[in-house]
């Protein structure tokens, strides 16, 4: 990496490696998400610097404009006491320092590999836009589809799974509530909705 | 690679004048501002009275529901657009492919909108 791209790389893996610790050690909960979306676009930048650039933009798109501002909308909304918070994470923390282990080992797992085997390092060193001259997004698009179709069906797969969760965990409906129903409104006629009665005088219906 | 990232270059110069503009409104305040502190003024204001509590409260799951399924079509959306750019290139095998890809979620769709999630009550 060369002089001004070896800057931007720097920039960017501060911004990320530092707001990410900034999510974590953040006090207020809506701080840590507004560092988490900082995360986010750090990480954009350094995959616009491998030359992903379809990847870089649907980051943001996805992560920034959509899973973060749920989080932000959950953690703002959320009725939750910080306190109380603090209290369960000391319980929970045997279960993250378990995960951080596991995550710790495979980064190390994954650098040492690079660096006993030469030909791997250069493969994974290598920036995504040269395959075939195509640009990033048409590279993945040719691939995507046809040689990763079981992975392509299979995120397809999760995003149903997901939907269908999503209705049958929240979906309540309220009973007692009157639901607009269109096609019975424009179904109605005259015959259906008028009944005329002959009233005899001097009695009620 | 270099024309990629340079194409970047005017994205780069707009975020550093975003960030001298931000910093320069945000710092400029403590070195210009005229500052006579009063207890009065520095006490919590919202229309005259004090605030009553939180504004954190508990609110219908309903709405995270409706951004949920907003994030599995966006998410649906952004599989389309490496599809598109290569279309030429996938083949029939690549339109059948995404045809099932999208005849899943459609399934999915009906579900949601059979059981009326997309509904407000």
């Amino acid at each position: 990496m060369l002089g001004l791209q070896a800057f931007f790389f720097y920039i960017f893996a501060f911004i990320a490696v530092g707001s990410a610790l900034m999510v974590v050690l953040a006090k207020n909960p809506v701080h840590s998400v507004l560092f988490l979306i900082l995360t986010f676009v750090a990480a954009a930048g350094l995959f616009l610097l491998a030359g992903a650039e379809f990847l870089a933009l649907i980051l943001i798109v996805v992560y920034v404009g959509a899973v973060a501002i749920l989080f932000l909308f959950v953690v703002m909304m959320l009725d939750l006491d910080v306190g109380q918070l603090k209290s369960r994470a000391i319980q929970y923390a045997p279960f993250g320092a378990i995960i951080a282990v596991l995550l710790l080992a495979e980064l190390i797992i994954a650098g040492s590999g690079t660096i006993a085997d030469p030909v791997l390092a250069s493969q994974t060193a290598l920036p995504m836009a040269e395959a075939g001259g195509a640009s990033n997004i048409e590279a993945l698009g040719n691939v995507l589809y046809t040689r990763y179709i079981l992975f392509f069906q299979l995120a397809g797969l999760i995003l149903f799974v997901a939907m269908i969760g999503a209705i049958v965990l929240t979906l309540r409906h309220k009973e007692k509530v009157r639901r607009q129903s269109i096609p019975d409104q424009v179904a109605r006629n005259p015959s259906t909705s008028i009944e005329v009665k002959q009233v005899e005088s001097g009695r009620g219906i | 690679m270099e024309e990629l990232l340079t194409s970047y270059l005017p994205i780069v110069i707009f975020v550093g004048i975003c960030l001298v503009i931000g910093l320069a409104l945000l710092v400029s305040p403590f070195l210009l501002a005229y500052k006579s502190p009063d207890d009065e003024k520095l006490s919590a204001y919202e229309c005259g009275f004090d605030a009553f509590d939180d504004s954190r409260m508990k609110f219908d799951v309903r709405f995270y529901l409706v951004s949920i399924l907003f994030i599995i079509f966006d998410l649906e959306v952004a599989f389309l657009f490496p599809w598109a750019a290569s279309f030429g290139e996938v083949g029939w095998f690549g339109l059948w492919s995404m045809m099932f890809f999208l005849g899943v979620l459609t399934v999915g769709f009906i579900y949601e909108w059979k059981k009326g999630a997309l509904e407000w009550e």
